[in-house]
């Protein structure tokens, strides 16, 4: 399998150098293949190994894969894991209590550059607390979630919000205050204002969504990659440097065996 | 059969697993000469992965000795009285269940209606404070004076220097648990014994503790007596839920085994060999699931998974949807394993449609990436055989008919080999398939069960006829069997169909059961 794909991305990348790996990542989705990740890494280091680096960037096409840390945070039953179900697959399903942390990735690209969002989709009850900064440590974006029909889910936002200011590194993180199930305007115990007051008292962007109906959901996502990008992408050692380590670190191993085994077979 | 031998018996299976002398003429009688542990259809060919896979008696163990040592409280006359105000506290619970506040769950029910009082077993757990903790129907709020009572009565008998076990009135057991900082109390109107009530409420406890682990426990409950534990357990009172349904339909639960995939040897080995070779520093043990059947398990070399500990991972992980939208990883503590400390799971299908379930079990809490490596290289490597077609041929049929055995008369059985922790059996014949039948059929065998466990004269072999079906069942050092017949059937066709079953299920061992465990 793993010649094959080969073939497929060596046509696709001597044909459209610039969009090819793009392209590529595509379809190795699609083949629902397990190790579409280290190859695509495998594949760009060979054929252009500056290519990986923001600096040097020839080029100047979407090649680069950024990998961005986001993580959800916010009470129980505020409808974080219907928000990250509806960021990767676009669907609403009733969902049961996370346990622990589900963890998926979902590709956004924009205009020069493909982001690899990491979602951290957190367990909002108490007892998984204890282990919730391994998620948000090194997260470039927070999202901040509450349920606009719950007054409870509000104020625990704030904790969290309090919790993760002392944790801030500025510039590092980007913060959003998500007000969710707008869809539940009838029995809004928050209003917008609240949330918008609250939002810019604390430098956070603001958005009230709705993962059942999806309204704001996709601008949410496509507005979090922007401002990620621009703020903590833009800086020195932002995303870029970010990216290149913990993936070397991450596929190391399994670059060098995934190389062999290509070869031989 | 005669009391004396049994008794010898008894003796016998808990002291050795090597076939003794004694042993071997004992049984020579048996229609099966010869099969003790360790040699019986389905038995491990290296080492189990069982810690313990003896049979239940390690699960109430405990607290048996415990109550041998204090003394046994089972006054009927004198607890009736209180048993009515425990069951018919009507005027109390009315008053409290308008406090029930909105958020509380959508299995909310009347609790002085008559429909809440007539469950057949009510689970309730309770703090040393007497703060309602769990209730299996109904809002704890609800029913935190009847749970005073309940504390008060573990008290009183507490304050004499002695334990509370039971009380029996009117077709209703109350088995009491006091595993501190929890006091478990089980109300019962099946037929199922003291013992088998206690067993499951042990479970409820391991469950609890799987959550938080025991130190946690005792740590929150040491600083503030009055303290209310639902706050943690919020959003997981559904495993609780679940387990306890699991408890009325699960043969496992019953057998303290755990039961496999029909998957023929060699896809099996490919299986396990490549789960093998997926592993990594602080990686304890890989388990594949196909829903709730084991595929296959690899360890750390000398550890072990308890049974109980691998059925609360098969619960958590049945319970739960949110393993399917991406990979989990989640703080558990295996209390079998060690009550102190968690492991760190990460949990995920190897395919989003499909039934295979990976749970990699780790000691480092920031292992998550190298889990998920585990399980890339795990799914790479299995990918690129043929085995995983086969494997995933094996998922379309996941069980298969009696009528496979050639026995006619045979609608059901299970079937434990005791050295391997794994039993078999069967999918419910047509007669079985409605819900009610299903927990019909596992209640008679949870009573034959009873019956070959019994604390003070366990039995060996056990013929019952009903009009709905015989049952047979038969335990011997090396396995444990339960048998169901049609009512047509007589007791001479019932020990002959014995032999016929125990020689297809040696031809079959190998699909069945996993005979050579791996470790990394």
């Amino acid at each position: 399998m793993a010649l094959v794909h080969e073939e497929v991305a060596d046509a696709i990348c001597t044909k459209h150098a610039e969009t090819g790996l793009c392209f590529y990542f595509h379809y190795l989705e699609k083949q629902g293949c397990a190790c579409s990740v280290s190859h695509l890494v495998v594949m760009n280091t060979q054929r252009d190994p500056v290519a990986t680096q923001l600096s040097s960037d020839t080029l100047g096409r979407p090649v680069r894969t950024l990998r961005v840390k986001m993580v959800l945070l916010g009470g129980s039953g505020v409808g974080k894991s219907s928000l990250a179900l509806r960021f990767v697959r676009s669907e609403f399903r009733s969902t049961v209590p996370t346990v622990g942390c589900a963890y998926m990735t979902h590709m956004i690209h924009l205009r020069d550059v493909s982001l690899r969002f990491e979602i951290w989709d957190t367990a909002g009850q108490e007892k998984y607390h204890s282990v919730t900064p391994l998620y948000y440590r090194g997260a470039h974006a927070a999202l901040l979630v509450y349920d606009i029909s719950k007054r409870e889910t509000f104020y625990r936002v704030q904790l969290w919000l309090q919790e993760l200011e002392k944790h801030y590194i500025p510039g590092s993180t980007v913060m959003w205050l998500i007000g969710n199930k707008a869809d539940l305007g009838h029995a809004r115990q928050v209003s917008e204002q609240e949330g918008h007051s609250l939002a810019a008292d604390r430098g956070l962007y603001f958005i009230e969504t709705s993962a059942l109906s999806g309204d704001h959901v996709d601008e949410l996502l496509q507005d979090v990659a922007h401002r990620v990008y621009e703020c903590v992408g833009g800086q020195q050692g932002g995303l870029s440097e970010w990216e290149e380590k913990p993936c070397e670190d991450l596929h190391h191993r399994d670059m060098s065996s995934l190389l062999t085994s290509c070869c031989k077979s | 059969m005669d009391g004396e031998a049994q008794n010898e018996s008894v003796a016998c299976e808990k002291a050795t697993l090597a076939p003794v002398d004694r042993l071997r003429s004992n049984r020579a009688e048996s229609p099966t000469p010869g099969l003790v542990e360790g040699t019986e259809p389905g038995a491990v060919q290296k080492s189990a992965f069982f810690a313990h896979a003896q049979s239940f008696e390690d699960l109430t163990a405990e607290a048996e000795e415990k109550a041998e040592q204090e003394g046994v409280v089972e006054d009927s006359g004198q607890t009736e009285d209180e048993l009515q105000v425990l069951v018919g506290e009507r005027t109390i619970t009315e008053q409290h269940a308008q406090d029930v506040s909105p958020q509380s769950r959508s299995k909310e029910e009347d609790m002085s209606s008559e429909a809440w009082r007539s469950h057949r077993k009510h689970v309730f757990v309770l703090s040393e404070a007497g703060k309602p903790i769990y209730t299996r129907y109904g809002s704890e709020e609800a029913l935190s004076s009847t749970m005073g009572v309940m504390m008060a009565l573990v008290s009183f008998v507490e304050s004499d220097k002695n334990t509370i076990r039971s009380i029996h009135a009117d077709g209703c057991k109350v088995i009491f648990l006091a595993k501190s900082p929890l006091v478990l109390v089980g109300v019962s109107q099946t037929y199922q014994s003291d013992k088998e009530l206690l067993r499951e409420l042990q479970y409820i406890y391991y469950q609890i503790v799987s959550l938080l682990t025991l130190t946690q426990l005792n740590h929150i409950f040491q600083n503030k007596q009055n303290y209310d534990l639902r706050r943690l357990l919020a959003g997981s009172e559904y495993l609780t839920d679940n387990l306890l349904h699991r408890l009325d339909r699960d043969p496992g639960l019953l057998l303290s085994a755990v039961t496999c995939l029909p998957l023929s040897n060699s896809v099996r080995d490919v299986v396990s060999s490549s789960l093998q070779a997926a592993k990594a520093k602080n990686l304890v043990f890989s388990i594949l699931l196909a829903g709730d059947r084991l595929v296959t398990l690899v360890r750390k070399k000398d550890q072990f998974l308890h049974h109980i500990d691998l059925h609360l991972v098969m619960n958590l992980v049945g319970s739960s949807s949110s393993f399917r939208e991406g990979e989990g990883w989640t703080p558990i503590c295996l209390p079998k394993f060690n009550t102190a400390g968690f492991f760190h799971a990460h949990i995920s299908y190897l395919e989003s449609a499909s039934d295979l379930c990976l749970i990699l079990v780790s000691t480092d809490r920031e292992d998550f990436f190298n889990m998920s490596d585990c399980k890339q290289r795990f799914l790479e490597r299995l990918t690129k055989r043929t085995a995983y077609q086969a494997l995933k041929e094996a998922l379309k049929c996941p069980s298969y008919s009696v009528e496979q055995v050639g026995i006619p008369e045979l609608r059901h059985f299970l079937y434990k080999s005791k050295s391997s922790g794994l039993y078999t059996s069967p999918e419910f014949p047509e007669l079985y398939q409605s819900d009610e039948e299903q927990e019909r059929l596992m209640g008679l065998y949870q009573d034959l069960h009873s019956h070959l466990h019994h604390p003070v004269r366990p039995l060996r072999f056990f013929y019952r006829c009903t009009n709905k079906e015989n049952l047979l069942a038969w335990v011997t050092n090396g396995f444990q069997l339960y048998l169901c017949f049609s009512p047509l059937g007589t007791k001479a066709m019932a020990v002959s169909a014995v032999n016929k079953l125990l020689k297809w299920i040696r031809k079959e061992e190998d699909r069945l059961f996993i005979l050579s465990p791996l470790t990394y």
